[in-house]
């Protein structure tokens, strides 16, 4: 929780009025959303949470059920009437708190759900918007919500040994990779995953590297390094704005024309598709996932790419680029230039299954026994294929997969494509 | 007495429903549609004529599940969509009712089915909407969503059902009785109508169409 110290007086008042924020910032699309729903259950089918344990209470729509009576009893057309009537009774600050588990601790927001809805219904987009009502009323998990408040703050969602500015440089001397800081005047702007600088740099130094190849000017910024947004996982709207201005704002500061998403599904999201709405007008700049990038160099032949010989492949599509993101293709088309024999799994591109780790959920600790249980579906899933080695284009997912390596004692390591990419460079041209 | 049943159930009551009906529709809709519309400022990854397009084409391909859900929900889908493909049958197939709706709003009559079939549909749209009743009972998933108004729903629909076939077949009462019944039951159904979930006759549609864009503005699957 936000605040574990704070009295149940003052809880109840800060859940009224979270509820009432909610329910009057609702939006016509959200009151729609939550108008159209026939009660079908369907969406539970899409759901890994659901598929794996077949408890009713991961229903996705169900997730947002509190926040439907808001909605019902504060804003809809006959809102007098629940009221009066006691039809739609005010949420209590108990509910809402059962609720904590469903919003954060079993959701990972990919948004599978919101395909299998008859009605059309975008229930993920519900869900993250009743992760904002959750913060206000300071039920955000206390994990997610230190790394906001951290994030916010200092630009790092952790204080580290050493600042994450020193740490690149550091990777980019062990690797003999020129990583730049602080450049201006050039055409990319990189940021990269906390995940990448802690558990694996070599990641890091494989962005560099293509944007060597590339030739392309580019700089990475020490006010604006992380892409990952931990006010965006909290449902701390503006904590989200903050960490998304903190990127926009170096981003003109260097005038780049593009913001290169590293591999990252949710720092895309954040920053593709939500940045520009916090930020109140469109972005004077391109958004671009590391894949989509590449897969177009790759397309005007400003990258060449070797032969990859590694045997055959398995890929895990990171819900927020491909189902959430329309980057579907991209990591296709560079797997095919590598070469690599790629063994789809049976839930593949936007109907793949969440690594369980999205959403911030690898970040709660009290949610790991049901991450795993729901990880097991997505396991077996690789496992059918007989991929020889298993990618994935998304430093979160990576580290959920390896996670699972070791509570399973699974035989694959994740692998990363853009290290793939990296490794798979072909000699420049004047080389040959 | 009957007689005075079925004037009223015809006439005044029928034009309160009908009123109860529109009226409640449009404020129904007008209470989401009037709130504040965010404005996208992301940049699109398509052209706005291919992302509504893919919108509107959402409007059909929604209608049934992608085959990767299919053996989880393709059964709920085909029971749910067969009880109401019965309904409109016998709404707009049925003599009677032609003559009701062409009357009621001046149109020309259209053609209609033979009553026995009508019945046979009736009465197989009737046991498939049991189904689904036991489908919400059974269901853990569904009997948790479920509340006041999928059941009430349900019933009242159930009741016109009832009621309907009751007056074709002339059982247990005189015909008159029996249709102010079936129309009294048919008013009820309109004036419940805004309050409850049959509203998504409104909203499925435009739903799919919005959510549709929406998702293929990102060049996401829909």
């Amino acid at each position: 929780m936000n605040d574990v110290t704070i009295d149940a007086e003052s809880r109840t008042s800060q859940v009224t009025a979270a509820m009432k924020g909610f329910a009057h910032e609702i939006g016509a699309l959200s009151a729609f959303r939550l108008e159209s729903c026939i009660h079908c259950g369907m969406c539970a089918d899409a759901c890994h949470y659901y598929i794996a344990t077949e408890d009713p209470q991961y229903t996705p729509i169900w997730k947002v059920e509190p926040f439907k009576q808001a909605y019902k009893r504060e804003a809809s057309a006959f809102a007098p009437v629940f009221r009066w009537f006691g039809f739609k009774p005010a949420v209590t600050a108990e509910q809402l708190a059962q609720w904590q588990h469903l919003l954060f601790d079993s959701c990972n927001l990919c948004g599978r759900c919101s395909l299998i809805c008859p009605i059309g219904i975008d229930v993920a987009a519900l869900i993250e918007q009743a992760r904002h009502a959750m913060f206000d009323a300071g039920l955000a998990p206390e994990e997610l919500y230190r790394k906001a408040e951290h994030q916010q703050r200092t630009g790092q969602p952790e204080a580290s040994l050493e600042p994450y500015r020193e740490q690149l440089r550091g990777i980019g001397e062990q690797f003999g990779i020129p990583l730049p800081i602080d450049a201006n005047e050039v055409e990319v702007m990189l940021c990269v995953p906390r995940t990448d600088i802690e558990h694996y740099p070599a990641a890091v130094a494989a962005l560099g590297l293509v944007m060597q190849h590339l030739g392309v000017s580019h700089t990475f910024r020490s006010d604006a390094l992380v892409a990952e947004n931990y006010g965006y996982y909290a449902g701390g709207k503006e904590w989200q704005r903050a960490i998304s201005l903190r990127l926009i704002e170096q981003a003109i500061a260097c005038h780049a024309k593009v913001l290169l998403i590293p591999e990252c599904g949710h720092a895309y999201t954040a920053l593709r598709w939500e940045a520009a709405d916090l930020y109140g007008k469109e972005l004077p700049f391109k958004v671009m996932a590391v894949t989509e990038y590449l897969a177009l160099a790759l397309a005007e032949g400003r990258l060449r790419l070797g032969k990859a010989d590694i045997g055959s492949v398995s890929f895990q599509d990171p819900c927020q680029l491909d189902r959430k993101g329309g980057v579907t293709e991209a990591p296709r088309t560079l797997m095919k230039a590598m070469g690599l024999d790629l063994r789809e799994m049976e839930n593949n591109r936007s109907f793949s299954f969440c690594c369980g780790g999205g959403g911030g959920v690898v970040d709660i600790e009290r949610a790991a026994p049901l991450r795993y249980r729901t990880m097991e579906i997505k396991l077996r899933e690789i496992d059918a294929t007989d991929g020889g080695t298993f990618l994935t284009g998304c430093s979160d997912c990576r580290h959920s997969f390896d996670d699972a390596k070791r509570h399973f004692d699974w035989d694959k390591t994740p692998q990363s494509l853009l290290e793939l990419v990296a490794k798979s460079l072909a000699p420049p041209r004047a080389a040959l | 007495m009957s007689m005075d049943w079925l004037s009223f159930a015809r006439g005044p009551a029928l034009k309160v429903a009908i009123g109860v009906f529109f009226v409640g529709v449009v404020w129904r809709i007008l209470g989401f549609a009037l709130l504040r519309i965010r404005r996208e400022h992301s940049r699109p990854r398509s052209g706005l004529l291919r992302y509504v397009s893919i919108g509107l084409f959402a409007t059909a391909t929604r209608s049934w599940p992608h085959p990767q859900f299919v053996k989880r929900t393709g059964a709920g889908e085909a029971l749910g969509y067969s009880y109401h493909m019965g309904l409109f049958a016998v709404i707009l197939l049925f003599g009677p009712h032609v003559a009701f709706l062409c009357g009621l709003l001046g149109i020309h009559p259209w053609p209609v089915l033979p009553s026995s079939v009508i019945t046979g549909i009736a009465v197989v749209t009737a046991t498939l909407f049991a189904g689904v009743l036991y489908r919400r009972l059974t269901s853990r998933v569904m009997r948790l969503l479920s509340n006041f108004d999928d059941y009430f729903t349900w019933f009242i629909t159930m009741l016109v059902m009832c009621t309907g076939l009751a007056t074709s077949a002339h059982l247990g009462a005189r015909y008159e009785t029996l249709l102010a019944i079936h129309i009294l039951s048919v008013d009820a159904l309109l004036i419940w109508f805004p309050f409850g979930k049959l509203m998504h006759a409104f909203y499925i549609m435009p739903s799919r169409a919005l959510n549709g864009a929406i998702l293929a503005r990102k060049g996401a699957p829909t």
